[in-house]
């Protein structure tokens, strides 16, 4: 009974340790596909259309690593993180983790994977139940997976709470009566509950004021530090994935356009897209004497994912496009200056080295 | 400083599902290259009256739990042609005290004191008729949001044409073609066929732009922008604020920019107020509150961002959280977050509410602060860790 077999195996998830040592990959996502059907009434007959929100995304994770996911809304990286979770069911593709391919388990068989793949999201006010305590919000998940004995949950809350920096003897107490900072800590803990391996972290810190922003970016930072979980971390603002991310991945209209180490992404950037994205995040460099960087402005908006354009899907906005670019799809691969890792989807790739080096 | 011209920017606007010929077009062109002449010298340069001038504004509004001072004692100018950012955190009276330039609160459950002059004229006390006339016509505003600003049931022309009526007599057509024009002047592609579009027919940036379209169509001298593109993408960010910067040199109004990104202060603004708990705490020219800051307030904002530029260092955050303005902490409003408090003698952080005094002695540039020796903390500790 092959059926049997795999519900076997996947009980039986491999600790972290064993990952770590070979050195193998945790999270490995290949070819990873998302598209969303629309019905739309056209003329007599329904024709179906489809999103293609995500459309081919590779990347590996490695243990106790974090990967940023950076590009524009509707780039596709918040369903990235969803499919990882298994919120949403791929269209295609695999997830393997740990060598498992979770991209089509069945529910059952995803749940000892899903305490192994938390999440935590962008808004820290609809993403907690408003009429739930802060001791039910994150003992469900510990009774859900059975981790915890009777009666010792709330040892386990308060303990939560303390390691995300909250006041354990605020258990009690509703989201509501918590600030935005406090809420996000709270999520945090939520998914902690569980002893993940990996946080797909969606945008945690875009809902919060500047000074409450660095305190949860600290708290981020300890935990993938002190216990070595894994992080995915989504983000529109490059200055906190400089900050938090080892590897960096830029998406753009469902593709990963370039791939590569922080210092290679922000040092030598080489697809054109990521050169625009660092030129145009305002800086407060040249207040401060830095000559001002060299300013790339990209006109006009991204295309509709519903009918993205043939070939290079950035051409309509770049000024580097030519003819071979409407007709052939550059493929995300090392270019011939490129050192270890670094692969950009271009035809006329070509590292650019100023762009946020002026303050270095 | 090379800026692109408004045609080139009209034609290489690029739609949302572009052709093929866009394609090539856009092959034609080198990326386009701006950045922005900041006006040099003093707040107030020129000498005369600044066209707003704001003098010790308070907002208040009574609620059940007691009274909310949002804003206290608010002091700024902003004279022609330049703009003045205003930054702080959420509930730090930023958006409460432009909004009372508009003269968008409720009257019944607002105290206004203070005064508020635009080219001269004080507009706090006014009755709501003669607001009306002031609004969209000498002050323009430029909300975050977009999509909720826009009136979803009629066609952007028409919330244009209309903005425009409103404050001139004339016929439709003569309202129509000065929308268009507007449309054209604001970066919108193919104005003909956008103005009988209705707003969700509009990507986020074109929207910001039709709301830009809007609030400049009566060639405002003041334009206040309140987070204008904290909605957007970066990209479109950076296309909306080079806009704003390109309109200001055609039109030579005064703009308030509320923001919370710093990032986006250091690229547009002439002059900085920072508010905490409904003060200002520290404000002057862009280069001395953000290169040269004087108030520890604004030490922790600069300390805590996350920069494109910055290598990977611990973010230094500033702790606790923003006071609550129904109980405020006696003496300064930042105290119980201030790390330096100690360094001043006796109690006087958290018994005396310091004044806005200048920094360094004289000048324009002012901070609300009792340390004695801001200059020299800001280089020996502050200075080395933001570089």
């Amino acid at each position: 009974m092959s059926d049997n077999n795999t519900v076997r195996k996947v009980d039986s998830v491999p600790s972290g340790s064993t990952a770590k040592d070979s050195g193998a990959p945790l999270l490995q996502v290949r070819d990873l596909k998302m598209y969303f059907p629309i019905k739309e009434a056209a003329g007599l007959g329904r024709t179906k259309k489809v999103v293609q929100a995500v459309d081919g995304v590779s990347f590996e994770l490695k243990a106790g690593a974090s990967m940023g996911l950076v590009g524009e809304s509707g780039c596709g990286k918040s369903t990235t993180g969803r499919m990882i979770t298994r919120l949403l069911t791929p269209t295609a593709g695999e997830i393997l983790f740990k060598g498992t391919n979770i991209a089509h388990l069945k529910e059952r068989e995803l749940r000892p994977f899903r305490r192994q793949l938390q999440i935590v999201f962008q808004d820290p006010y609809s993403s907690l139940n408003p009429r739930q305590t802060v001791s039910n919000i994150i003992s469900t998940p510990l009774r859900v997976h059975n981790l915890v004995k009777k009666g010792k949950e709330l040892d386990r809350v308060q303990e939560l709470l303390e390691r995300v920096g909250l006041n354990p003897e605020h258990h009690n107490r509703y989201p509501n009566e918590f600030s935005g900072g406090q809420r996000q800590r709270i999520g945090i803990a939520r998914a902690l509950a569980v002893e993940p391996e990996v946080i797909i972290a969606d945008e945690p810190v875009s809902a919060l004021d500047v000074s409450i922003q660095a305190q949860v970016m600290n708290l981020l930072e300890d935990l993938r530090r002190d216990l070595g979980i894994a992080f995915v971390f989504i983000a529109h603002d490059l200055g906190v994935v400089r900050h938090f991310c080892d590897q960096v991945a830029v998406m753009y209209l469902g593709k990963i356009v370039e791939q590569g180490s922080r210092e290679q992404i922000y040092g030598a950037p080489q697809h054109p897209y990521t050169q625009a994205l660092l030129s145009a995040a305002p800086d407060l460099g040249t207040i401060r004497g830095v000559p001002p960087k060299e300013r790339i402005r990209l006109v006009g908006d991204v295309p509709s994912p519903i009918d993205p354009p043939s070939g290079c899907r950035f051409r309509t906005r770049c000024w580097k496009a030519e003819d071979i670019c409407a007709t052939q799809e550059p493929l995300l691969e090392p270019k011939a200056h490129s050192s270890a890792g670094h692969a950009a989807a271009c035809h006329f790739a070509e590292p650019k080295v100023d762009l946020t080096a002026a303050t270095a | 400083m090379s800026t692109p011209a408004p045609e080139d920017r009209k034609d290489s606007m690029v739609e949302s599902a572009a052709g093929e010929s866009e394609a090539t077009a856009a092959a034609k062109r080198g990326p386009s290259v701006a950045t922005r002449e900041r006006r040099q010298g003093s707040i107030n340069p020129s000498g005369e009256t600044p066209y707003l001038v704001v003098e010790d504004l308070a907002v208040q509004f009574p609620t059940a739990d007691g009274l909310v001072s949002a804003v206290n004692g608010l002091s700024y100018s902003v004279p022609l042609g330049r703009t003045l950012a205003i930054v702080g955190e959420s509930g730090s009276g930023k958006s409460v005290s432009s909004m009372a330039v508009m003269g968008l609160h409720d009257r019944k459950r607002t105290r206004i004191t203070g005064s508020i002059r635009l080219g001269g004229d004080e507009i706090v006390g006014l009755p709501e008729n003669e607001l009306m006339k002031i609004r969209g016509d000498a002050v323009a505003m430029v909300f975050q949001d977009p999509q909720s600003s826009l009136h979803p049931l009629y066609t952007v022309g028409n919330q244009i044409t209309e903005a425009y009526r409103v404050h001139h007599k004339v016929s439709k057509d003569v309202a129509k073609k000065r929308a268009l024009e507007m449309l054209d002047l604001v970066g919108i592609p193919n104005p003909q066929r956008r103005f009988s579009q209705y707003p969700h027919e509009f990507s986020g940036g074109m929207r910001q732009r039709a709301m830009i379209a809007m609030g400049l169509v009566n060639d405002p001298k003041l334009v206040i922008a309140d987070e204008p593109t904290t909605a957007l993408d970066v990209t479109v960010q950076a296309q909306i604020l080079d806009l704003l910067n390109n309109l200001q040199k055609e039109f030579g109004s005064a703009i308030v920019l509320i923001t919370h990104d710093l990032g986006v202060v250091a690229e547009m603004a002439d002059d900085v107020l920072v508010m905490y708990a409904g003060r200002c705490v520290e404000y002057g020219t862009a280069e001395d509150v953000l290169a040269n800051p004087r108030m520890p307030y604004t030490w922790g904002l600069l300390e805590s961002i996350p920069t494109v530029s910055a290598a990977n260092e611990r973010l230094r955050p500033i702790k606790g959280l923003p006071p609550s303005l129904l109980n405020l902490p006696d003496g300064c409003s930042f105290n119980p977050r201030c790390p330096y408090k100690d360094r001043v003698k006796g109690e006087r952080c958290t018994t005396e509410l310091p004044e806005l005094l200048p920094v360094d002695g004289a000048g324009a540039h002012t901070a609300r602060c009792h340390l004695h020796d801001k200059a020299t903390i800001y280089a020996a500790e502050v200075a080395p860790r933001l570089s």
